[in-house]
């Protein structure tokens, strides 16, 4: 059975693989399999022409993950040439992914896929998915069934985010 | 006070369901206490010593009367019949039992009250100053913005997993009441040369481990953009707070290591992107919620009632009282009264329910219906005609909240320390009787006049050691509880940090040493000096020495001394 993952609030198949570098492996020396890849940042900064070649040579999209501490602010320039930017969530406490994927929508427009993997769950899924995630790779063990009922937890919001530009107090009706 | 509309009652009632369904999903084992946990912190939930805390949000410190009487009605149900009022406001109970902390919540959301986010790494309750609306010395009415920023940090969707928690106090007067410079956010009320209003904006200051005092961001931050900013910084701690170590989690620690320049530069630069967008605040949405703040129909009353003018001279308990607990109000006629949660016997800031309810029936019968929460752990009626003041007094006496001693020594604030929180190193509240009962007598108390000593357990600091005049902190050495004692902090606009003024103290010879701290004192003061102006001008090595000086055992107190 082809890995599934949820995808504008439904279960989809997915073929896309993460890369990921070994402990004292060389971002340049890594190897690439056939098919749709998410790769680290320092993969992409090293081997970004040969990424590119791929897309150009074989149709195969390209994609990336960020870690927590990777920067939005460094892949701001090739941001269009991705299909998929994924955020590695390692802990679900830890919440630097909530604003990479705001700057992502709201800063720098991107509107391909915007994917949370890692240690999520369905209570994490309300606020990533206002942050601007539209797709969820959910931790080891997690229902997935579960989660598609946490996109409704509230009926309305106060905040401006990425799943909404304007806030409560500009849309209030008394 | 603010009212909420279908939306603000869809939204609470949202939070109910969910954390009803992730409380069944940890009962049924789906959620590991890994998982569970910041979940049920952002609903002000602890997992303490004798079981579950459960702490109930207070948004800037302002009740009404039915919601307090709410509260009553919940700690006598789910409760040992009483709560504990905390220097941020909340009221927080010991004894509740898991399974019925959604029915609480469910009950509590009826009337407009909550648990969201009174604990975890996220934005807690915003809070201000106890005497906002009726202080003489108001630029702004500072409840309107607290309540704005209320809904805004209401799950905020990007702010719900911090480096650590981020609290927020605003102050609307020319003295600071809200503590705003030992706040990760402080926002002054400033006015321009025409009159509009804006934020002086504080960031980085914090107790606990590392005690610093805000720095200023922003001198002066429009009104407009007090949303847009704050995101800003917040976004700005988000990213770059550290998450290696706890101890060095909050803002201050940020903002100390970039410097008060570069972390206002960077604060400034993501605010360039945010700056005019839609979340920037309308005049519309300001004056909606600023609409609902508007002061009550007072009556038009003579600067000095006669009859009060009476009782004070005739009835000394009673001056005692209103020179004390009684504050200045900006309308002639009337008066704000403090009732006091302080008195031997019982923990600063714990209220009965009957006291509760007590509290209740005053703001309903003179006080427009309102109660509000002082960071001191005190309560208090911000609107009371000046001739139901005798009244109120008589009231109050027989409910057990007219302790005379405001601003004085047994007006103390502590934590709850050892005696119920897992995270202290030592307990508070025998510490408080200790002291309170030492210094019961109320003459006693008069002469030694403003003093404000504050205990807290252990690091964390909840009891805001490092801004008492006399500030007692709990340490353990090797499995035993110490105290170590800091002079001269203070809140305010001139707010400080204590200093430690030597080795710490066994819990037996602390009642002794705060005598002797306050012998040197009475021993230099000179007329209409308090503590900490004979601090100021005589420096600690006076009180140091006395400290540490074996005296002749107070004849109260030799049975203590003989066996120390």
């Amino acid at each position: 059975m082809a890995k599934q993952i949820i995808k504008e609030r439904r279960l989809q198949d997915d073929a896309w693989k993460i890369v990921a570098l070994v402990d004292g492996e060389a971002p340049f020396d890594v190897c690439l399999p056939i098919g749709p890849l998410l790769v680290p940042l320092a993969v992409w900064k090293a081997k970004k022409a040969c990424l590119i070649h791929r897309e150009y040579e074989h149709g195969t999209p390209l994609g990336i993950w960020l870690a927590p501490e990777d920067k939005v602010e460094d892949i701001a320039a090739d941001i269009d040439d991705f299909t998929v930017i994924a955020v590695h969530f390692p802990k679900f406490a830890d919440g630097r992914g909530y604003s990479t994927a705001r700057l992502l929508r709201e800063r720098y427009g991107y509107d391909g896929e915007v994917r949370a993997f890692g240690d999520i769950g369905r209570d994490q899924i309300f606020y990533l998915n206002r942050a601007g995630f539209d797709a969820f790779v959910l931790g080891e063990g997690k229902s997935a069934e579960d989660a598609l009922a946490a996109f409704d937890d509230f009926p309305e919001t106060y905040q401006a985010a990425a799943d909404q530009p304007d806030p409560l107090f500009r849309r209030r009706v008394a | 006070m603010y009212k909420y509309d279908g939306y603000d009652h869809a939204i609470v009632q949202a939070r109910v369901a969910q954390f009803r369904n992730q409380t069944e999903r940890y009962l049924a084992g789906a959620l590991s206490d890994d998982e569970f946990r910041p979940l049920r912190l952002q609903n002000g939930l602890y997992i303490q010593r004798h079981g579950p805390m459960l702490r109930l949000a207070v948004p800037y410190g302002l009740l009404s009367a039915p919601q307090l009487r709410k509260f009553a009605d919940i700690a006598r149900r789910h409760d040992r019949g009483f709560g504990h009022f905390t220097t941020r406001h909340n009221l927080q109970l010991n004894w509740v039992q898991l399974p019925q902390v959604p029915e609480i919540l469910a009950e509590l959301a009826e009337h407009e009250l909550h648990a969201i986010q009174t604990s975890g790494n996220c934005i807690r309750n915003v809070t201000t100053d106890h005497f906002a609306g009726v202080a003489a010395d108001e630029i702004a009415d500072p409840r309107p913005w607290a309540e704005i920023l209320r809904q805004w940090s209401s799950f905020h969707p990007e702010f719900a997993y911090l480096p650590r928690k981020f609290k927020v106090a605003i102050s609307g007067a020319t003295e600071d009441r809200a503590a705003i410079q030992v706040h990760d956010l402080g926002l002054q009320v400033v006015r321009d040369p025409n009159g509009e209003i804006g934020f002086k904006v504080y960031a980085g200051g914090g107790l606990g481990r590392t005690p610093l005092l805000g720095q200023v961001v922003q001198e002066f931050l429009p009104w407009q953009h007090l949303l847009t900013y704050t995101e800003a910084l917040i976004r700005v701690f988000n990213r770059y707070g550290r998450r290696d170590n706890a101890f060095k989690a909050r803002i201050k620690i940020l903002v100390k290591a970039l410097g008060r320049e570069e972390f206002a530069r960077q604060v400034e630069a993501e605010w360039a992107h945010l700056k005019d967008g839609p979340a920037t605040l309308t005049v519309a949405e300001v004056e909606r919620v600023a609409a609902q703040f508007v002061a009550p129909a007072y009556e038009t009353l003579a600067e000095d009632d006669l009859c009060h003018l009476a009782h004070l001279r005739e009835d000394k308990a009673f001056s005692r009282w209103v020179e004390r607990n009684v504050q200045a109000h900006k309308v002639a006629g009337y008066a704000a009264v403090t009732l006091s949660l302080k008195k031997p016997g019982a923990a600063p800031g714990d209220a009965t329910s009957e006291q509760m309810e007590a509290a209740a029936d005053l703001a309903e019968r003179y006080s427009f219906g309102e109660i509000r929460v002082s960071h001191e752990q005190n309560l208090i009626l911000a609107d009371v005609p000046q001739r139901e003041l005798y009244t109120v007094w008589h009231r109050a006496k027989a409910a057990g909240l007219a302790s005379p001693t405001v601003g004085l020594i047994q007006d103390l604030i502590a934590c709850p320390g050892g005696d119920f929180c897992s995270l202290a190193n030592a307990r508070s509240l025998p510490i408080a009787a200790a002291i309170q009962e030492r210094f019961e007598d109320l003459d006693y108390q008069h002469d030694i006049g403003e003093l404000e000593l504050n205990i807290s357990g252990c690091m964390n600091s909840c009891g805001h050691h490092h801004l008492g005049a006399i500030g007692i902190l709990g340490v353990d050495k090797n499995g035993q509880e110490w105290y170590q004692v800091t002079l001269g902090g203070r809140q305010g606009n001139d707010a400080r940090i204590g200093e430690v003024i030597g080795r710490s103290f066994a819990a037996a010879e602390l009642p002794d040493a705060v005598e002797r701290l306050i012998g040197a004192y009475l021993a230099h003061r000179h007329a209409d000096e308090r503590f900490i102006d004979t601090f100021d001008r005589i420096g600690i090595e006076a009180f140091q020495s006395a400290a540490y000086t074996q005296t002749r055992p107070h004849p109260h107190q030799s049975r203590r001394v003989a066996n120390g």
